[in-house]
């Protein structure tokens, strides 16, 4: 793993955010979730600042990281697309949709294109069942997708900047 | 008190509530196998996360199979451990951990010595029906410990020691699922970790997954080298435990044997650690004593208590996480590194030899050993002052790879001049010992008096903090002794606090002191072995003519001949060390 | 909702958003404002409505207009048509497939016709974010009952003799639960709401969370009443953002109202409630997981007991609850246990929430009774099989469940029944499966899920599923052997048999079912080498009929591998070394000229 430097800002975010739940150990789960949401994921580094603020082992942080799905060390493409994979979805094709997803960004399931722009995860449920199956990219929903559509929903991105995906 | 009436296998049984069915059914001679359950008595250490599965057993009127080690007797209860479903489950789950590990039993580190081997053994597994993929990890070698996490069974045992017991905080349970496995942060290699190698993960793991750097390789090519003198040190914890190896009752000495023993494998001059630890109690004491008098005397400048400094774990410990009390320890170097450094001086002087010439091998209760002797600062020009720490464990199967048949050889005498020891100087193989061989030294030189009495039992026992006050004359002195790490952490707290009410502290890393250490034979989970270690240990104290380090006359010799006297110059040099920040 | 004329209640699920319903809302808005009529008319954003098929569902009061799959740009005919010149939007009312009348009122939709609301009493009646509207529906009426006329036994009493279980999936009666967490002597005690819903198909606990929070808090504050607890905790997933927003919006409210907080209605009684965030672990609904999640450690069960009664959050006696169970509280309370224990059947009483989805015509939430058959839920709310397709499974309790068939549609729902059948009440998941599915896969699928989301504490979950799963995946892959069969049978039991958790326990049990109710199908696979749905792609040939190909090109245009090959007007060839079967062909292609074998 390549060792990245955390800036004196970021560290400052992170020391914030343990102090704001009293660098409580148990509140562990909380910080973790606020930092990522701050930072997008949870580097080595960062999991390290956590542990000495809340004055626990760095390993104990780590196996709270990589155990929750929640939780990344690794950045999220520009444009995160997730696949539902929900019973409802699975047995109306999402699996082809995701092979095809595979397939077209030449990535696997946990995976960022290479240019960055895209990652691919799966997800449990959304809720959306009446429109199995669902793909979302960001914070925009997908519905009835087929195989077929999967081309025009990477294209829709591929030559977009940011800001799309992130207010959509 | 509440009773509850019970039958297992048939059998009645009336226990007290709250015990669990798997004690109960120990109680009338029924062994529910176990295989991540570990209980060590008097030690206050446990492990049953109830995860292996192994010890289930059927209940009447309940839906699934119940974990013995887990599950408390109830009134009327109609426990079977030995039903058609209780061995089919346990077999299925056996054979579920054989499908995801490595089948490479006759190479392995912990042949013979494997809890899985012994259960696969025990439950008569012949084959595997459920193959399938296998986890893969990379093999993690340190100075100490070799991590081969493919052999993982997820027992939590080393998790436990080494947050629960130690609060050392390297292992942890990581991913999830099948992909779960016990390990450092970000699956770093424990030598960039805060790993202190106090090696309690690989005195519990059960199977290959953990064990100690194996060094009898370079001692064995070393003997054959006829241009090396090769000396060789027993620790005295050593000599409590090593006949195990040899089917010897838990607890039998062999320090004749084990003298005849290291001189049949060839060694040129066979020394005893014991020596050093006087010399140790000697530098020590005297530290004590004069930071005592500094502060009676009124001096802000000084720090008490003095902690002890001969466990290598311990100090490895301190400088990880109290960096900023590095000034607290006495700055007197371990037993082993005193030795090394006296060999290759003062001994090497004597033969007329270089120091490259002399090999120093020390035999260790300990892993951190290992570590301990690679420090920079325990070089000359590179040239360690102690080559090898080898373990109990390793030194035993030396003499089984040498053919020599150990129970019976022999006894025979340690060499001179480093081969001469007290009762002090033995003492050190277990908690308290080392406090209790200050008293008896520090005491005589404070009060320049004769001890009324040389056993200290209020500075004896099991528990993992103790405390007592010995009266100097008419200065009460507040002496703490703590074992594992998470003890001692608790009193450098109260220090950190500025509450501490003591004077000196001894510390040692493994729970028992160094009769528990992490290079002993295994002790498979049953406490009762350390504590006749610790007897033996005690008993041999007894039996020594000279019994304060103070009396021992090479020591006397030594400062004659070479070092002038305590904290002089030259033992400053050879016999003291420093610490260093590690954060 | 007194100083409008007319409301629109659009909504807000997840479902429905994800189909722009934010944007309708929008439109609606525009439009009001500009006929000026936006101080007559209120547009809403509610809680789901149940009937996702359809959605987005734009409901109008006092009338109760129920139109389906409105798009923004209908916004302005519901303006114009219905508002302003008083007559329904025909194109976007509910048809009945049985005889394309248009049906404009919810409750003669077949869908609704069957169902009792009780724990989705509010959703899609009031707006979520509006403490008042609550209150106006008979909201923190049982908690003021509680506090001022009931003793904590006394609502015990009542709750036990209403024979509410627990909804999350066990089924532990919730009155004893409450009785032996109150027994419990200890000066500090916790109320913990679950809302880590995680089963792959089940959305109630978000329906409920995101269309009715103030049920969930009246119904925690009561519980703490009855405990004696004064603090509440609600598990929920991070994923669940708009939930989130609003609970915390009527936790908010709550305290203003003096419902929640210090001396709530000048009783004495104090109760404050805060979040815990899940952060994706199945595992974490399993109880003694789920408080150790909390605690800020990994989501690992332990051994039961003690139990979370005895031995909870952070060591404290606690009590907890799934969001459905706390949802039927209130109503308990207001309309007393004789009315509800009246609902369902022996055992089970009251009603069930459950996500109907799959091949079903009506994918959706639905409330019914406990006792209603399968057949009932299936063909008369759900509107029965997709494309005119044969029914072949229903799959219920998630991935802990199992795959009923046939002979079990005329079962009354309850939990026993269930059991009885091989499978589990569990969250309410019911997944509906047609001729098309392969239920060699389906299991496969759930173990999949089981495998990801097993803690890994303990052998049998950890390893046990592995080898289900790679046993199972060699039989789809055609690599499967007799043995295998046998092996899958022995090694379920024992993993049920020795599991540590509810997790581990019932993950076999999709493998156990489909054993039992589709053997032929393992066998077609084992023995025949073939998919009997045509599923299992190492086991089927997409092939081209020349008789009847066209040469049209459409489904080489469209081989998103290059499989195909042939000239226009010539019958195609596919090179079966390069096709993936990803069914594109099949499904593109006009003339059936493409078989599956």
């Amino acid at each position: 793993m390549p060792k990245i430097k955390l800036s004196d800002n970021t560290i400052n975010i992170i020391k914030e955010v343990c102090a704001e739940f009293d660098n409580k150990e148990s509140e562990l789960i909380n910080v973790l979730h606020k930092v990522q949401g701050k930072l997008g994921y949870l580097p080595a580094e960062v999991q390290e600042v956590i542990a000495r603020e809340l004055k626990t082992s760095v390993a104990k942080v780590y196996g709270v990281v990589t155990f929750y799905s929640f939780f990344t060390m690794i950045p999220k493409g520009e444009f995160p697309i997730s696949i539902c994979m929900g019973t409802a979805c699975y047995v109306r094709g999402a699996e082809q949709v995701l092979s095809e997803f595979k397939r077209q960004l030449k990535v696997e399931v946990g995976e960022s294109t290479s240019d960055g722009k895209f990652s691919l995860n799966c997800l449990r449920c959304v809720g959306a069942c009446g429109l199995a199956p669902v793909v979302t990219v960001g914070e925009k929903v997908y519905g009835r997708v087929a195989p077929t559509q999967v081309k025009d929903i990477i294209a829709e991105y591929r030559n977009n900047v940011c800001d799309v995906a992130r207010t959509a | 008190m509440d009773v509850i009436n019970l039958t297992i296998d048939n059998k009645p049984v009336v226990v007290k509530k709250g015990t669990t069915i798997l004690e109960a059914a120990k109680g009338i001679g029924v062994h529910v196998p176990t295989l991540c359950y570990m209980k060590l008595d008097d030690l206050n250490i446990e492990n049953k996360p109830g995860g292996c599965r192994i010890c289930v057993v059927e209940v009447q009127g309940r839906r699934n199979l119940a974990p013995a080690c887990c599950t408390e007797v109830n009134e009327g209860m109609v426990v079977n451990t030995h039903s058609i479903r209780a061995i089919n489950a346990r077999r299925t789950v056996m054979e579920l951990i054989l499908s995801d590990h490595p089948t490479d039993c006759l190479i392995c580190a912990k042949s013979g010595n494997c809890d899985l081997q012994s259960m696969a053994h025990k439950l008569g597994i012949r084959q595997i029906h459920y193959q399938g993929e296998q986890s893969h990890y990379r093999k993690d070698t340190s100075p100490s410990i070799i991590r081969d996490v493919d052999k993982c069974i997820m027992c939590r045992r080393c998790e436990m020691m080494c947050n629960e017991v130690q609060t050392v905080g390297v292992l942890s349970a990581i991913n999830r699922g099948f992909n779960s496995v016990v390990s450092p942060a970000f699956e770093m290699n424990l030598d960039h970790s805060v790993c202190t190698y106090c090696g309690q993960c690989v005195a519990v793991c059960p199977t290959g997954a953990l064990t100690e750097v194996d060094d009898t390789g370079k001692v064995v090519r070393l003997l054959s080298d006829p241009t090396k003198t090769v000396i060789v040190q027993t620790a005295p914890a050593v000599r409590a435990a090593l006949g195990e190896e040899f089917d010897l009752e838990a607890g039998t000495l062999v320090t004749g044997k084990m003298v005849a023993a290291l001189r049949r494998l060839g060694f040129d001059y066979v020394f005893d650690t014991d020596f050093a630890a006087d010399l140790t109690i000697m530098e020590e004491g005297t530290e004590l004593l004069n930071r005592l008098g500094r502060y009676l005397e009124g001096d802000k400048e000084v720090k008490l208590p003095i902690l002890t400094s001969c466990c290598p774990a311990w100090v490895k410990f301190f400088e990880h996480q109290f960096p900023d009390m590095l000034d607290i320890p006495s700055t007197a170097r371990s037993p082993q590194q005193m030795f090394g450094s006296i060999a290759k001086t003062y001994f090497a002087e004597k033969l007329g030899i270089k120091r490259e010439d002399l090999v120093v091998v020390s035999i260790m209760p300990c892993v951190a050993k290992k570590y301990e002797c690679q420090r920079d600062e325990f070089k000359v020009n590179k040239n360690p002052d102690v080559d090898y720490a080898i373990t109990t464990r390793e030194l035993a199967a030396l003499i089984k790879i040498s053919n020599i048949n150990f129970n019976s050889l022999p006894s025979e005498d340690f060499d001179h001049p480093l081969g001469e020891s007290t009762g002090a100087g033995v003492i050190f193989g277990t908690t308290g010992g080392v406090i209790e061989a200050a008293v008896r030294t520090a005491y005589e030189l404070h009060t320049k008096k004769e001890l009324p009495r040389l056993n200290f039992d209020e500075l004896r026992g099991m528990d993992g903090i103790r405390k007592a006050t010995i009266d100097f004359d008419g200065l009460p002195i507040n002496i703490g002794i703590a074992h594992g790490l998470g003890n001692a952490r608790k009193l450098l707290e109260e220090i950190q606090a500025g509450k501490s009410e003591f004077h000196a502290i001894e510390i040692m890393s493994c729970p028992g002191g160094c009769i528990g250490g992490g290079g002993q034979p295994y002790h498979h989970g049953n406490a009762e072995i350390i504590k006749k270690r610790q007897r033996a240990i005690y008993e041999e104290d007894s039996k020594k003519a000279i019994r304060k380090s103070h009396e021992n006359p090479y020591i006397q010799k030594l400062y004659e001949e070479f070092l002038g006297h305590p904290l002089s110059e030259k033992s400053h040099h050879l016999l003291h060390t420093e610490y260093f920040d590690r954060t | 909702m007194t100083d409008y004329r007319m409301h629109l209640l659009i909504c807000g699920g997840t479902g429905c958003k994800a189909s722009e319903s934010s944007e309708i809302k929008n439109q609606l808005d525009q439009y009001l404002s500009e006929y000026d009529l936006d101080q007559e008319v209120q547009v809403l954003l509610t809680g789901c409505f149940g009937f996702c098929e359809k959605g987005p569902i734009v409901k109008v009061l006092p009338d109760n207009t129920f139109y389906t799959e409105v798009k923004p740009s209908d916004a302005k005919d519901i303006v114009m048509e219905h508002i302003i010149k008083g007559r329904p939007v025909k194109r976007l009312l509910y048809k009945n497939p049985k005889n394309d009348y248009e049906v404009t009122t919810a409750t003669n939709i077949d869908f609704y016709k069957k169902q009792i609301r009780i724990a989705l009493r509010n959703c899609g009646f009031i707006n979520p974010e509006n403490i008042d509207e609550y209150i106006g529906r008979d909201g923190y009426a049982a908690l003021g009952k509680c506090l001022t006329e009931m003793t904590p036994e006394e609502v015990i009493k009542e709750i036990k003799d209403s024979g509410l279980r627990g909804r999350g999936g066990g089924g532990f009666p919730t009155g004893l639960k409450w009785e032996i967490t109150r027994n419990v002597q200890n000066d500090q005690k916790y109320v913990v709401c679950n809302a880590d819903e995680g089963d792959p198909g089940a959305f109630m606990d978000r329906s409920i969370l995101e269309g009715d929070p103030h049920t969930v808090i009246e119904a925690m504050i009561i519980c703490g009443y009855c405990i004696g607890a004064d603090t509440g905790l609600v598990y929920i997933r991070a994923e669940y953002p708009l939930a989130i927003e609003r609970l915390k919006i009527a936790i908010g409210q709550a305290e203003e109202y003096g419902l929640l907080g210090n001396d709530i209605l000048g009783t004495g009684f104090s109760f404050k409630i805060e979040l815990r965030y899940g952060a994706g672990a199945f595992v974490c609904g399993e109880e003694t997981a789920l408080i150790h999640s909390m605690e800020g450690l990994r989501g690992e069960p332990t051994v039961k007991p003690p139990f979370p009664s005895v031995s909870g959050y952070n060591g404290k006696p606690t009590n907890v609850n799934n969001v459905e169970t706390f949802a039927n509280i209130p109503v308990i309370i207001n309309k007393g246990a004789n009315w509800f224990n009246k609902i369902g059947t022996e055992k089970s009483k009251g009603t069930k929430v459950f996500a109907l989805a799959g091949k079903i015509n009506n994918v959706g939430l639905i409330e019914v009774p406990m006792g209603t058959t399968l057949r009932e839920v299936i063909y008369d709310i759900g509107g029965g099989i997709k494309d005119g397709k044969q029914f072949k499974s229903v799959q219920t309790g998630g991935p802990s469940g199992g795959c009923l068939t046939k002979k079990f549609l005329d079962t009354p729902i309850d939990y026993d029944n269930l059991v009885e059948a091989g499978s589990m009440m569990g969250s309410g998941g019911m997944i509906v499966m047609d001729e098309d599915d392969c239920m060699v896969s389906i299991a496969r699928f759930y173990l999949e899920f089981t495998l990801e989301e097993s803690c890994g504490k303990c052998n049998p979950c950890r390893i046990g599923n592995k080898r289900l799963h790679e046993i199972l995946t060699r039989i789809t892959e055609g690599n499967g052997t007799p043995e295998d069969i046998d092996r899958l049978r022995v090694l379920s039991e024992v993993i049920k048999d020795t599991s540590l958790c509810g997790l581990g326990q019932s993950s076999p049990n999709p493998v156990l079912s489909t054993l039992n109710n589709f053997m032929d199908e393992y066998l077609a696979h084992v023995n025949e080498g073939k998919c009997p749905a045509g599923q299992c792609k190492a086991l089927v040939r997409y092939e081209i009929n020349p008789e009847l190909c066209t040469g049209c090109t459409l489904c080489f245009r469209n081989c998103p591998v290059g499989a195909i090959t042939g000239e226009r007007r010539v019958a195609h060839f596919i090179d079966q070394s390069l096709c993936i079967k990803c069914g594109v062909c099949f499904e593109k292609c006009k003339f059936n000229a493409i078989s599956l074998t």
